[in-house]
Parts: structure tokens; C-alpha cells; sequence
């Protein structure tokens, strides 16, 4: 299993997709290695550039629309429980177009990873500012600056009710495979973050630098510590920005009754049943 | 024949709509075919709501003008119903808190001395029902003991303290035969979607569709389905499709309003060939429109919703047993040539009562589904332009859709003749569907079927048009399947016709313009487009106005 297509890659060099592609494809191997089937993971994605990760992974997709993935892997994860679903989306799809369904599914705590490619700028239209771009930013919709706060996605989804969020960085791809890993260990909904640098539209690789650390000594399992942790940095203040697992809780997960259904025979006699009672 | 009608009304609240099925299942009991029109306004408590409930030996799909029996639980019912008063029309009513001629009965008066739940009152004026309209009372026994789930006893008491106070009336005459089952257009709908093997139903509640989200989610447990009410019907629709990808028969209901918010998972559905079965349950739009009342305006809609050219399966059926096949028929055809499909229906049809004579079998159309192993390709040419299915979770293969335009694997393209031999495929698509449709009723001809004079209407006015059609000595013409069009059947139905009248429940004249089209000519159109049905007569009258 390569699990690289052959569809030709076209991202923009030095973009921070090609890192997460690759983490993933890591991750991956990594638990196919450890006996889970290849055939049992879905990757689903929005409409962006970080959604093309669905034409260059070989494997299981569906390459839906703008702001939708959460709820087709909500879908996805109804119909069939076996499946380990995987969905990618980009700051402007699922915190922008979509921030409904992200919402309910971290208020599910369905079944699936949730990896926002958050570049902070919209790519794929040439550069608009996103629901996370920070106060002041230039945009081609917002040319003297964008005036409103950006939102803060952890908080967010800690708020929502998501019980895995956490956060990485494109440029440290070893700490980014380990925060993948977990996530799509965790049962039920789990969240990741990930500052993506646009190397064309909003390369913030000198900003980020000085800033980013890895968080240790963290009780993750804390929520009060969690949102301590996840206010330290509101995506637009000066202030140091902690990468790593912010929160980490079990809860029952996906509410729904799974899709399932007898034989026609069985619901024929149901139906039957069903109209005598309506006599 | 016999044609009996009565109407209950009352305080929104005060289960004038239970009230109303336990009258015609009472009259389902004798033998006759039932039909019940409920009126209510978009309110929880006051206002005056309504049922009518026309009990035939024939089955009727409209109500006339008049009634035999006015049941009255308040003075509005008196007042706003006294146009339907004849002389020989029994008017029976609570004493307590109406004033009119006729028989009063005492109902808080029954409750108390009964000691029963205030709600029983409606039980009391239901006795008197019983009573004036010589429904046996071992019938009220049995009747009751299907319908009223809870407080039997107090309701039986409560109702023969009404039978016992009513004067025998002129009655109808209990023919003997079999009770059907009477059921709602909605739950023709849900359950024909199950006798399908409906695995999953995703909806965001809207009048008038939700009584199939509310049938769905209480049969849940017996069928083993899942029935979903997510976040809206943009998530409603997307989840119906991650759930098809993944190999689940699965279908979404909602109005106007909610389909507007679909509209973009609807394209996607065409462009990904996934199948979905879309229940669209009209009501009088623009906007928020009027919700609990009843419209056909939406055909266009239906017909051209989404971005893009793609195949879709459009029918409307116009009664419960064509809306329980329809729903069959519409999953087994999505499935089949991988596309979405819209079942058109509407509030007269969905929230009315109909004696249920059955659904025909369906024609058997199986998925075309992936065989032996080798290497797959989602959208690898078929016969048709149909892919053969494979599900994620299949050893040794990828599963990929895409909404972008794609390769036979399921892979982004931009390139020319791929975007083209795509196109081509879902346009095959469609013609072997319309191909496949040969096979079912997608045409319905009624009344005088050599008659040169024919109404043509769709969906749920077909009842109407039916009765008057008798009444006249004309033919009725309706097309159910709207898209792809039904040339031939339709052709052949209008053949001998020299004078067409459509009769549609809204403004523009939709199916009109539709079959102009196909080069069809409409002489004379009828519309309504005030939230109510058609009455009997008052069609009839309008119809005369024309022929």
C-alpha cells in the first residue's frame, strides 16, 4: 500500500499541506502496521486547497463541498461503525461555511478526527482573511485591514463539548505526527488544529517561531486547565502559543442509533402489524 | 352511495386532530372508506382548529360544502362552520361553553361526575357523534380500545355518558365490510420507505413533513432504522449522503424552505451519484409562506434545483397508497441509477387521513453492484452509464467521490473529454432511467377515459378532480413521475383529448408550463393558491365555468 495517488500534486512549494499529507500517511502506516485494515479508514474533505489531500491519498474519500465534511463524516459514521473517519478541513470550511456542523459534531462527540488545515487565509480564492485570521490583517476582501476578533477554535471546541482538542504546527511534523496519532486513537470526536503555513498568501513561519512550544506538565484531563491553556493565545495578541494535546476526556459518544435494519421479511410482518393496529 | 360528513372543532390544543382520526376510524369501523381534511392554524394553544371527515362507500379525497354532523367544542365553530349547516344537519355541542341550536351535552360536567382526565370531554362529544350517526357501541368499545392509548376506561365512560344524551340521528348504514387501515399521506410515505429498506432517516423538522420524521422515530426500535434530527437541513442532507457512500438506503424530509438549504447537497448527490430519496412536502411559499396549510408551488423548483445538469427522479403521488409505492419506488430507482430523487408531496396529502387500500407490488430493480475483485473504479463505465457500487470497508479496493468533476477513479479533472464523457454518462444515466419507468404507472388516467374533455392536474388534487370528473362526464390526466417526463405514457393518456383544463394548486400554472415543453397545449387553467383545498362543489362550479 503506497497510499499516494498518482494525481498530480499541485500544491504551491512550501505549503504546509504537503506536512500534514505526509503525517498522515505516517499515521497511517503506523496503525496499519499495528493491524488495523487500510480499507477501514475514510478521509473526507471540504473545498480548499488543503481538500485536494483527498485526490493525492490513496484511499477510501469523499471529496464533498465547501463547509460540509463534518456532517458527511457524521454520515459516514452512523452507516457504518467499522469505519475510522477522517476529516480534513480548512479554516475557512469549518470555521467559516461550516462552523454548524464542527459545533454538533463535537456536541455528538461523533465517532471521527477532525483536522482543520488552519492557514488563516483563504488559499484557493487568493487570499481573503478567515474566521482565524488575526486583527488587521490585509486581505484582497479587506484591504485596510480586517476589524474583527478572530475566533479562538480550542476554546470553541471546548465549549462545544469536543472531549479531544488539540493543537500543532506544520513546521514540527514529529510533534504533529504523535498529536494525528492520538487523535485518531481517542474514542469519539477528536479535534486537531493545525497552524498550516501558506507559503504564498500568509507565511507566518517568522511569527510562529519564537512562539510555539510544546506543552508538558499539562493535566489534560482537566477542563479548567484545558481552557486556561487554550485562552493563552486568542490567534491575534502577542503571547506564546502551546501546540500538544489541550484536552483529553472519555464521554459516551454518538448519540444516534446506528443504521442497521432487519430483513424485508422481518419488516413486512412489522408493517403488518402496524396497520392492524391503525384499523 | 352513501357520503356522509362530519366536522369537529375546537381550541387548538384540545386534540381536535386526535379527536378528528378517532371519528374516522369509528367510521372505517362500519365498512365506509374515510378521508379527514385537518385545518389548523401555526399556533400551539387557541385559534380554532378543525377536522372534516367525509366517510363514503367509495373512497373520497375532498370534502363538500355541507355537513351531515357539526360537533362543536367551542363558539368559534359555530360561528366561522355555519355555512356548512343544512337543515337537517345535526349540530351537537358543549353546553357549557356554546351557545347554539341543536343538542347540547354537558361535557365538564360528564368529566367531573366521571372523574376523568379534562381531556376526555372531547370523548364525551365523540359518544354523541356515535350516537346521532348509529355507530354501534360495541364498535365505540373496540374503536376506542385501538385508538386512545391511555385512560381507556375514564374515555369510554365519559363517551357514553355523550351517546346516551344524543338523540339517534339519521345515521349511516354499517356495510359490513372489512376495516382498513387509515392512515396519513406521511405515514404511506415512512412506510413505504421501509418496505424498501429504508436504513436511515435524517431530518430537520419542518411543517408539513414532520409527521415522518415523528411516525419514523417511533417505529425506530421495531424496524432497527436509524432516524436522525441533526443540526439543519444542510447537515441533514450531507449526513444522508456520507451514510449512502457508506452503503445505507437512507432518505431526508422537509418543505420548501428546508430544500432551499439542501439545494447544494442536492447538486452534490448528482454530481457524486450518490442515491438519496428526497420527501418534499409542499406548502404555500414564498419565504415562510403559510405553514400549515397546503400548496403546489414548488414543481419548478423540484425540477431544477441545484447547480448543473444531472439526472433526478421527481413523483407525485396524489394518495396514500401511491405515496406509500411512490417512496418504494423512488429509493429502489435512486439506488438503481445512483442519483437523487424527490418524492413531491403536500399537506393535503401528507396531514390528511385516508382509508389504505393497499400498494401494488414494485417492479424488482436491484443496485448494480460490484463483482468478483480486480481493480475498481467509482465511476467506472457500465452499461447505462451506471458504475457498478462498492462501499469503504472493502478489502482490497478505494471508494472514491468527489464533488469536483472526476476520472473513473473518482479523481479531480480538469482535463476536456473527461469533464465531456462524464456529462455523457449521467445524460445516459437519465435515459436509461426514463427507460426503466416504462415499467411503472408514471401516468394515472381516471373518470371517462374516452372522453375528449380531460383535467390535468398532479399530486394531491387528483382526489378532486377524479370526483368531478365523474360528476361531468370527463377524463383526468395526471402525470406522476415529472421528471424524466413520461413522453410516451403521457401521450398515449391524452390521446382523443381536443380540450385540456389543468387544475394546480398554485398561481403560475407550473405543469402547464411544463408540458409546454413537450408541445402540450392547456386550454383552460384552474388555480388555487389560498392554502386550502379544493371542496367538492366548488371545483365542480369551476370546472362548469370553463367546459
Amino acid at each position: 500500500m503506497t497510499w499516494i495517488t498518482g494525481a498530480q500534486n499541485t500544491w504551491c512549494p512550501g505549503c504546509g499541506n504537503f506536512a500534514i499529507q505526509h503525517a498522515l500517511k505516517a499515521v497511517l502506516e503506523d496503525l496499519t502496521a499495528g493491524g488495523m485494515r487500510p480499507e477501514e479508514f475514510v478521509l473526507v474533505s471540504g473545498i480548499g486547497c488543503h481538500a485536494k489531500i483527498a485526490d493525492y491519498m490513496a484511499m477510501n474519500s469523499f471529496y464533498s463541498i465547501h463547509g460540509r465534511g463534518a456532517a458527511v463524516a457524521g454520515g459516514i459514521a452512523l452507516a457504518n461503525p467499522g469505519l475510522r473517519v477522517i476529516s480534513c478541513a480548512g479554516d475557512g470550511d469549518a470555521y467559516a461555511e461550516g462552523l454548524d456542523h464542527l459545533i454538533f459534531a463535537a456536541k455528538r462527540n461523533t465517532e471521527m478526527t477532525a483536522i482543520v488545515h488552519d492557514n488563516r487565509v483563504y488559499g484557493l480564492t487568493t487570499g481573503q482573511y478567515t474566521p482565524t485570521s488575526y486583527e488587521g490583517f490585509r486581505g484582497r476582501s479587506t484591504p485596510e485591514g480586517v476589524r474583527e476578533r478572530p475566533i479562538n477554535p480550542l476554546e470553541l471546541m471546548l465549549a462545544s463539548g469536543a472531549t479531544f482538542v488539540a493543537r500543532a504546527y506544520t513546521r514540527k511534523i514529529d510533534h504533529l505526527k504523535t498529536v494525528l496519532k492520538a487523535a485518531m486513537l481517542h474514542r469519539g470526536f477528536s479535534f486537531i488544529d493545525v497552524l498550516q503555513i501558506c507559503a504564498t498568501y500568509n507565511n507566518l513561519t517568522d511569527y510562529y517561531a519564537p512562539r510555539v512550544y510544546e506543552v508538558e506538565g499539562h493535566d489534560a484531563g482537566n477542563f479548567d486547565a484545558a481552557m486556561r491553556l487554550a485562552r493563552e493565545w486568542d490567534y491575534s495578541a502577542d503571547a506564546p502559543i502551546a501546540l500538544g494535546v489541550i484536552y483529553d476526556a472519555e464521554a459516551p459518544s454518538d448519540p444516534w442509533p446506528r443504521m442497521n435494519g432487519g430483513g424485508a421479511e422481518e419488516r413486512a410482518e412489522e408493517i403488518r402489524r402496524i396497520l392492524l393496529e391503525k384499523t | 352511495m352513501q357520503d356522509f360528513s362530519v366536522l369537529i372543532g375546537g381550541k387548538a390544543g384540545e386534540g381536535i386532530n386526535i379527536a378528528g382520526s378517532v371519528i374516522a376510524r369509528l367510521l372505517s369501523a362500519c365498512g365506509l372508506c374515510v378521508y379527514m381534511y385537518y385545518d389548523y392554524p401555526s399556533l400551539i394553544k387557541g385559534g380554532n382548529n378543525f377536522a372534516v371527515i367525509r366517510a363514503a362507500d367509495i373512497q373520497t379525497f375532498c370534502t363538500r360544502e355541507a355537513v351531515d354532523v357539526l360537533l362543536a367544542l367551542d363558539q368559534e365553530s359555530i360561528r366561522l362552520h355555519a355555512g356548512m349547516v343544512r337543515e337537517d344537519t345535526a349540530v351537537i355541542y358543549d353546553s357549557g361553553v356554546v351557545k347554539a341550536d341543536g343538542t347540547g351535552l354537558p361535557l365538564e360536567a360528564f368529566v367531573k361526575e366521571e372523574e376523568a382526565p379534562a381531556i376526555t370531554r372531547n370523548a364525551g362529544i365523540i359518544g354523541g357523534f356515535c350516537r346521532t350517526a348509529g355507530i354501534p357501541w360495541a364498535t365505540v368499545e373496540a374503536v376506542f380500545a385501538r385508538a386512545i392509548p391511555r385512560e381507556l376506561d375514564a374515555n369510554l365512560r365519559v363517551a357514553r355518558r355523550g351517546y346516551d344524551a344524543t338523540p339517534a340521528g339519521k345515521g349511516i348504514r354499517v356495510n359490513g365490510r372489512e376495516a382498513l387501515p387509515v392512515l396519513t399521506g406521511n405515514e404511506g410515505v415512512a412506510f413505504g420507505l421501509v418496505e424498501a429498506g429504508l436504513e436511515g432517516y435524517i431530518s430537520y423538522p419542518m411543517t408539513p413533513s414532520s409527521s415522518i420524521l415523528h411516525t419514523l422515530a417511533s417505529y425506530a426500535g421495531r424496524f432497527g432504522i436509524s432516524v436522525v434530527h441533526p443540526e439543519n437541513e444542510t447537515g441533514a442532507m450531507l449526513m444522508a449522503l456520507g451514510a449512502a457512500y457508506a452503503g445505507r438506503r437512507v432518505a431526508v424530509g422537509t418543505s420548501g424552505g428546508g430544500f432551499c438549504l439542501m439545494t447544494e447537497g442536492f447538486s452534490l448527490a448528482g454530481m457524486a451519484e450518490l442515491p438519496v430519496v428526497v420527501v418534499l412536502a409542499q406548502r404555500p411559499g414564498p419565504s415562510t409562506g403559510v405553514p400549515t396549510y397546503s400548496a403546489q408551488g414548488d414543481l419548478l423548483f423540484a425540477l431544477s434545483a441545484g447547480q448543473g445538469e444531472f439526472p433526478r427522479i421527481v413523483a407525485a403521488p396524489g394518495s396514500v397508497e401511491e405515496a406509500w409505492y411512490w417512496a418504494g419506488a423512488l429509493m429502489d430507482l435512486s439506488w438503481r441509477f445512483q442519483t437523487p430523487s424527490i418524492l413531491l408531496t403536500d399537506k393535503n396529502l401528507g396531514e390528511g387521513l385516508f382509508s389504505f387500500a393497499g400498494a401494488p407490488p414494485r417492479p424488482p430493480l436491484a443496485p448494480v453492484l460490484r463483482e468478483g475483485d480486480g481493480t475498481y473504479g467509482r465511476y467506472q463505465d457500465g452499461p447505462g452509464g451506471i458504475s457498478p457500487l462498492a462501499f469503504p470497508g472493502e478489502s482490497g479496493i478505494t471508494v472514491k467521490v468527489n464533488s469536483y468533476a472526476h476520472d473513473a477513479d473518482g479523481i479531480t479533472t480538469e482535463e476536456a473529454a473527461t469533464i465531456a464523457a462524464m456529462a455523457e454518462k449521467r445524460r445516459e444515466k437519465e435515459r436509461a432511467a426514463a427507460k426503466a419507468l416504462a415499467a411503472y404507472p408514471c401516468v394515472e388516467v381516471a373518470g371517462d377515459r374516452t372522453a375528449a374533455t380531460a383535467l390535468l392536474c398532479w399530486g394531491s388534487v387528483a382526489g378532486a378532480c377524479t370526483e368531478v370528473a365523474g360528476r361531468l362526464g370527463l377524463r383526468v390526466v395526471r402525470p406522476v413521475v415529472l421528471s424524466p417526463f413520461p413522453e410516451e405514457q403521457f401521450a398515449s393518456a391524452l390521446s382523443g383529448v381536443d380540450r385540456l383544463i389543468a387544475v394546480e394548486e398554485n398561481i403560475d400554472g407550473q405543469l402547464s408550463r411544463l408540458l409546454g415543453c413537450y408541445g402540450v397545449r392547456v386550454d383552460e387553467r384552474i388555480g388555487k393558491y389560498d392554502g386550502r383545498p379544493f371542496f367538492l362543489e366548488h371545483l365542480e362550479r369551476r370546472v362548469e365555468e370553463v367546459i
